[in-house]
């Protein structure tokens, strides 16, 4: 493949915000909104022409007798740390790069578009398009990076755009925090990332994902049996580089930062907190997948954090007020099912039966639909949220008349993340579940149980905003669908939920090893009893909430801790105050200030005293009295005289 | 009479003791310069006397005598000067008055 | 003698004081362009160095030193003024013009006694670049005490709350630090030729020679290390950091931390490291305590501070511990992360002081509590900050990251126990940094405005904008393109791990 298409989908971007950020100011924002829309659009064009290439053309270097190869278009040496392992920036094709390409630039150009109208009038509106282009630049670069450390690299660029993103309201004192506590809960991750790639590359030396990909015992076998505390090297870094992941995932326990993210703009919500970024977790795992699926311990790691991450914020959804928190975590259950699905596709024969293939396609078949439906559930949130000004349900009820477009979408979303046919969701989550199943019936039923949470929490929020009783405030504030901007993202999107489950060969093209997987629906083992759950989920929701009445505050008062509780999140915040704050600002930190000024300082200081204060001492010696001078000076010389005669006895 | 070097060294010795122990002890200014000469006068009769009785062939020591005298004179005359610019400053000699300069 | 290019970095700055003793105090325009001309030049001929230098070395040029010369200066002793550069050289250089020229936009309005400031800033300057070209280690500690006394008036007459006792305590630390360091060099000096020979001052000749005893050599290593640590600001002989940035003035400041406390590391590693190698060997793990206690105490102790500038001293501190410990890695891939250390750590905190100055020219308060919002009000210098910001806390794109990197993973090379605590110890400090930097930017720039009178003030004048976008050019310069660097210096560790080895033996 030609090098140019590729170098053009990260130089539009980068080109983009380099000259929205340095040059809009001096810019209208119509002219900003238009540039940098046409830069995404142009970005988009360009990435779909690359995956249709990749997947359709039948080109030798991506396809050799039906098996999809690894293709590197091109590798530039960036920095050389010594002679073998040298960082190189690259573009490197395969099936998820290509996927990803396309998931990313599609939802990339429609948050383009509806920002148009979300943000209009807003202040620093180029400075928003400019990070905007910052962050597609930078998880495009992630996706198609050709090694870890250039993975690495973009990781903390997004880590950085998200940071900016999440404080764009700078003004707003809940912002900011929320902008650090992004930032610094992910940094911390990647301090678990780094380290693990330090390790990997010391044993292995090499970044490279496909060297490290094509031969994973050799890998293994690199580390020569190293081991620390009870685990081998090799398990160390691979959970290590896995906790990068869970940072920027969301996993628990490093999840406290998502929902506190919700006070970005809520376009940026839908690009970074739900379809794109917080995948990159999951999409790091897919990477070194083979290298994983030769480490059982990190995979049963993986598999654990995963299932307990989702039942938790599944949990926690059905507790909370704020819509875009509702959606938060239940972008962190749905990324915490992908992460499982991973975790169970092991690269061994279960009864004579290669799964491993099942369990990873169905993940990134996962990735890809939720990044359609949850985009389309953020960006209807906010339209939600542009017509009420508010980010509570409480002053929300019975919008289905007023804002048609926005139910209608709103509900294929609702639809298709709880799994019911013919939407993208269940083909997805019918497919994950066939590979948990696959594994171990306990992790099928466990996942089942949460798809029924997900379903529940997710027609709870539905029923609140769209049915439930009509908020009195609308009689002075009539709320109406967004403006053709918002709506025509909305559209597309709830288009893409119906049809890319059924219409999208999606095991053809997307498999761990190139080989196409024939996705196979088990309807009875695992599609028919999914969907039932899910029904009698939506059911419970239906019965509880579709008009006002006082069940849910039955249901509330039924065991009021454990509902306080939810909806605190199981107080991690809390308890990462008390460490942060508490334990380590205010013991460490000040102590080792205090002992500084105190202790270190203050004995230097005592050198300069104790000289100044000798001198003190000795300065009547040196008063200038020329007789006492004389007097010690011949004292002298009778002292030396004196020695000198008993030295020469 | 043969009179060994004994004879003029020991006044000597005690004529630069009496002059130490003048300069230090002296509050005034005119007797530590007067000490002071005692001093450099009993230095004097030591080149003379070394230079008379260990080296009688040259004459380096009366030299130096001569130098030194003449040196002497000139060095009272200032201190004499500067003694009485003091007095008329101050109104005393008193060594321990003159600390204006000090720290 | 003036036909040698290096020469004429000390020239310049003896032209360009004598350009200043000319001027007359009350005439602003001409003490500027005196300054501006004469450090544009410099800048001109340290970017030509290096382009000059990449050549030779392209033409296949391998000696160690290029550009050497050597004139006798005092026979008795057989001290030489002898210069020449190798890769490093030539960077340190172009840092420290880049910085000199950055400063001269930064104290565009000093105020009093203009022409005063300028001539002990260019004596500062002479000495920093007279440090860097030589390769007498007599000479170069005659430029390192060159540089140091101007700093003692810089700050005690321009500097500005408790500046004379800040400044006392600087220079006395770093006096005592030089004391060390000549008892080193002396002994160097006593021991640099085999049985018989006469002795030298020469870098390259006592390397050669490596005639020192190991008995020996530990005692000079620790005195050395020491001497320059404590102007490395080496745990725990930092504190003259937190207070002599505080009171100095903007440029001195920039100066101070961005090519003065570089003299330490590039001394640690030209003298200490490369000229007693076998103690460096035996000795090095004494001081991988100490940096590394630097590191994480300095990031630690910045995390709760409230004036910006004693922010900027500990994560000084912590930024100058990686760079000895760096070096102390003993390997060539921790090494050149070392000197992209203190090429990154010279520029950004140059960028930091520089902006703080202005913003305490502005606000007439350094104290975070008592701001807030200014992005509001000063985009420019907000944007800036931001920046100066990421790449302190290693954002890749920003020359932090690179010299961070490649740090880490020279330093992992050591695979022992020991060495690995420290290095994943020193990691941690990505994080710290990361919570002092955000802690600042939310305090400071971010939130709504602290103090209504701060509406009023203004961004960033030409002056203002000209020298911080010089320092974010070579910032991002080498965030993005690091390789080359890597390029100019690879032929530079040779004798020097060469020497290593051959003592580790």
């Amino acid at each position: 493949m030609d090098i140019t298409l590729p170098i053009l989908i990260l130089a539009i971007p980068i080109t983009m915000f380099l000259v929205l950020g340095i040059g809009g100011v001096k810019m209208s924002k119509k002219m900003a909104g238009i540039l940098g829309i046409i830069g995404m659009g142009t970005t988009a064009t360009i990435a779909y022409t690359v995956a249709i290439t990749y997947f359709f053309s039948g080109d030798a270097n991506f396809i050799i007798d039906g098996v999809r190869q690894q293709y590197q278009v091109f590798d530039f040496t960036w920095l050389s740390f010594t002679d073998t392992l040298v960082v190189k920036l690259g573009f490197l094709l395969d099936p998820i790069s290509a996927m990803m390409l396309v998931v990313i630039t599609t939802i990339s150009f429609m948050v383009h578009l509806y920002s148009w109208g979300y943000m209009e009038g807003e202040q620093g509106f180029q400075r928003y398009y400019a990070f905007l282009s910052l962050f597609s630049f930078s998880m495009l670069g992630l996706v198609v990076a050709t090694n870890i450390f250039q993975m690495y690299i973009f990781w903390e660029l997004v880590g950085v755009s998200s940071y900016l993103l999440i404080g764009f309201y700078y003004k707003l004192p809940s912002a900011v925090s929320a902008s650090k506590k992004a930032f610094i809960v992910t940094r911390f991750a990647d301090l678990g990332f780094l380290i693990g790639i330090l390790l990997l590359s010391f044993y292995t030396d090499t970044f490279n994902f496909m060297d490290l990909t094509s031969n994973p015992e050799r890998v293994l076998a690199s580390t020569g049996g190293a081991s620390f505390m009870g685990a081998s090297v090799l398990t160390w870094a691979m959970v290590l580089i896995f906790t990068g992941g869970m940072g920027k995932s969301a996993m628990m326990p490093l999840h406290i930062w998502l929902p506190d993210a919700m006070e970005g703009p809520t376009p940026v919500s839908a690009l970074i907190h739900a379809a794109t970024m917080v995948v990159a977790g999951v999409y790091l795992v897919a990477r070194m997948f083979p290298v994983y699926c030769v480490v059982d311990a990190a995979m049963t790691f993986i598999c654990c954090v995963g299932a307990i991450t989702a039942f938790y914020a599944a949990v926690v959804a059905c507790a909370q007020i704020d819509i875009k928190r509702i959606l938060a975590f239940s972008t962190i259950s749905q990324i915490a099912f992908m992460m499982v699905s991973l975790g169970v596709a092991y690269d061994k024969p279960i009864e004579g039966v290669h799964y491993s293939g099942l369990g990873y396609m169905a993940g990134m078949f996962h990735l890809f639909t939720h990044a359609m439906f949850k985009a389309l559930l953020f960006l209807g949130a906010g339209a939600l949220i542009h017509a009420v000004h508010s980010n509570n349900y409480t002053a929300m009820g019975g919008l289905r008349k007023y804002m048609p477009i926005t139910h209608w979408t709103f509900l294929i979303g609702c639809l298709a993340i709880a799994g019911i046919w013919p939407f993208a969701g269940f083909f997805s989550k019918d497919e994950m579940l066939a590979a948990m199943f696959a594994r171990h019936w306990f992790w099928g039923a466990w996942m089942t149980m949460v798809a029924g949470l997900t379903a529940f929490y997710m027609f709870r929020m539905y029923f609140l905003v769209f049915w439930w009783e009509e908020n009195p405030h609308y009689k002075e504030h009539k709320p109406h669908d967004a403006p053709w901007q918002m709506s025509v993202p909305l559209l597309f999107l709830a288009a893409v939920s119906c049809v890319c489950g059924w219409a999208l060969p999606f095991g053809e093209l997307v498999t761990w090893n190139g080989e196409p997987y024939h996705i196979h629906i088990e309807w009875v083992k695992v599609a028919i009893p999914s969907i039932l759950t899910a029904c009698v989920a939506i059911a419970l929701a239906y019965v509880m909430y579709h008009k006002k009445n006082d069940l849910p505050t039955k249901v509330k008062n039924f065991w009021p801790t454990l509902w306080t509780a939810a909806n605190r999140r199981f107080y991690w915040d809390e308890i990462y105050m008390f460490i942060t704050h508490k334990i380590i600002f205010n013991i460490i930190c000040k102590s080792i200030a205090w002992f500084d000024r105190h202790v270190i300082d203050a004995t230097m200081d005592g050198f300069a005293k104790i000289t100044q204060k000798a001198s003190y001492a000795i300065r009547g010696m040196q008063a200038g009295t020329i007789q006492a001078y004389v007097a010690w000076y011949l004292a002298g010389a009778v002292a030396l005289a004196a020695i000198t005669w008993i030295c020469l006895i | 009479m043969d009179l060994s070097m004994l004879w003029y060294l020991v006044p000597s010795v005690v004529m630069l003791a009496c002059g130490i122990y003048g300069f230090v002890t002296r509050k005034n200014l005119i007797a530590i310069l007067i000490s002071l000469e005692l001093m450099l006068n009993s230095a004097d009769l030591n080149f003379i006397v070394f230079n008379r009785f260990l080296f009688p062939g040259s004459m380096d020591g009366m030299v130096f005598t001569l130098f030194a005298i003449a040196i002497a004179a000139a060095e009272t005359a200032i201190a004499i000067a500067l003694i009485i610019n003091i007095y008329r400053a101050i109104g005393n000699t008193d060594i321990t008055e003159i600390n204006k300069m000090k720290f | 003698m003036f036909g040698n290019i290096l020469i004429w970095f000390v020239v310049i700055p003896v032209i360009m004081m004598a350009g200043l003793g000319l001027c007359r105090n009350s005439s602003m325009n001409a003490i500027r362009s005196v300054m501006v001309v004469c450090s544009t030049i410099l800048l001109g001929l340290s970017v030509w160095l290096c382009i000059d230098f990449l050549r030779l070395r392209e033409m296949g040029v391998t000696d160690e030193m290029l550009y050497t010369g050597s004139w006798m200066w005092y026979a008795p002793l057989n001290i030489h003024l002898a210069v020449g550069v190798d890769g490093i050289s030539v960077l340190m250089l172009m840092l420290s013009s880049v910085i000199v020229f950055a400063g001269t936009f930064a104290s565009w309005k000093i105020n009093p006694l203009p022409k005063n400031f300028f001539l002990w800033f260019a004596l500062l300057s002479t000495g920093v670049f007279g440090f860097f070209i030589s390769i007498d280690i007599f000479t170069m500690f005659m430029f390192y005490e060159v540089a140091l006394i101007p700093m003692y008036l810089l700050i005690g007459v321009w500097g500005t709350g408790r500046k004379e006792y800040s400044a006392m305590k600087l220079t006395l630390m770093l006096m005592g630090g030089s004391a060390f360091l000549m008892l080193g060099l002396l002994g160097i000096y006593w021991h640099s030729a085999p049985e018989g020979g006469q002795p030298t001052w020469n870098i390259l000749e006592i390397a050669h020679n490596a005639s020192i005893a190991p008995e020996w050599q530990n005692l000079l290593f620790c005195c050395t290390f020491v001497g320059f640590g404590v102007l490395g600001a080496m745990f725990p002989f930092h504190t003259w950091s937190p207070d002599g940035h505080a009171c100095a003035p903007t440029a001195v400041s920039m100066l101070h931390a961005g090519v003065l406390m570089k003299l330490g590391g590039y001394g640690c590693f030209r003298i200490a490291i490369y000229l007693l190698p076998q103690a460096a060997n035996e000795l090095a793990w004494i001081f991988i305590v100490l940096t590394g206690i630097s590191i994480v105490y300095g990031a630690f102790s910045a995390c709760v501070q409230t004036d910006l500038k004693y922010i900027n001293a500990y994560s000084s501190v912590s930024h100058c511990g990686m760079v000895l410990f760096a070096i102390l890695m003993l390997n060539t891939t921790a090494m050149t992360g070392a000197i992209l250390q203190m090429l990154s750590h010279g520029l950004m905190t140059a960028l930091f002081f520089a902006l703080i100055g202005m913003i305490y020219g502005r606000t007439h308060t350094r104290d975070i509590r008592q701001m807030g919002g200014l992005m509001k009000i000063m985009p420019y210098l907000g944007v800036c900050y931001m920046i100066a910001g990421f790449a302190s806390l290693g954002l890749p794109g920003l020359s932090g990251f690179v010299a961070e990197m490649t740090i880490f993973f020279g330093s992992f090379q050591n695979a022992d126990l020991f060495h690995r605590v420290f290095v994943i110890a020193a990691t941690c400090s990505i994080v710290i940094t990361a919570v002092y930097i955000l802690r600042v930017v939310g305090k400071l720039l971010l939130g709504p405005v602290q103090d209504e009178h701060h509406l009023a003030l203004t961004d960033a004048t030409w002056f203002e904008r000209l020298s911080t976008v010089t320092l974010i050019l070579c910032i991002a310069g080498i965030g993005c393109f690091p390789n080359w660097i890597n390029e100019t210096i690879q032929h530079s560790f040779a004798p020097i791990m060469a020497a290593i080895q051959s003592a580790a033996l």
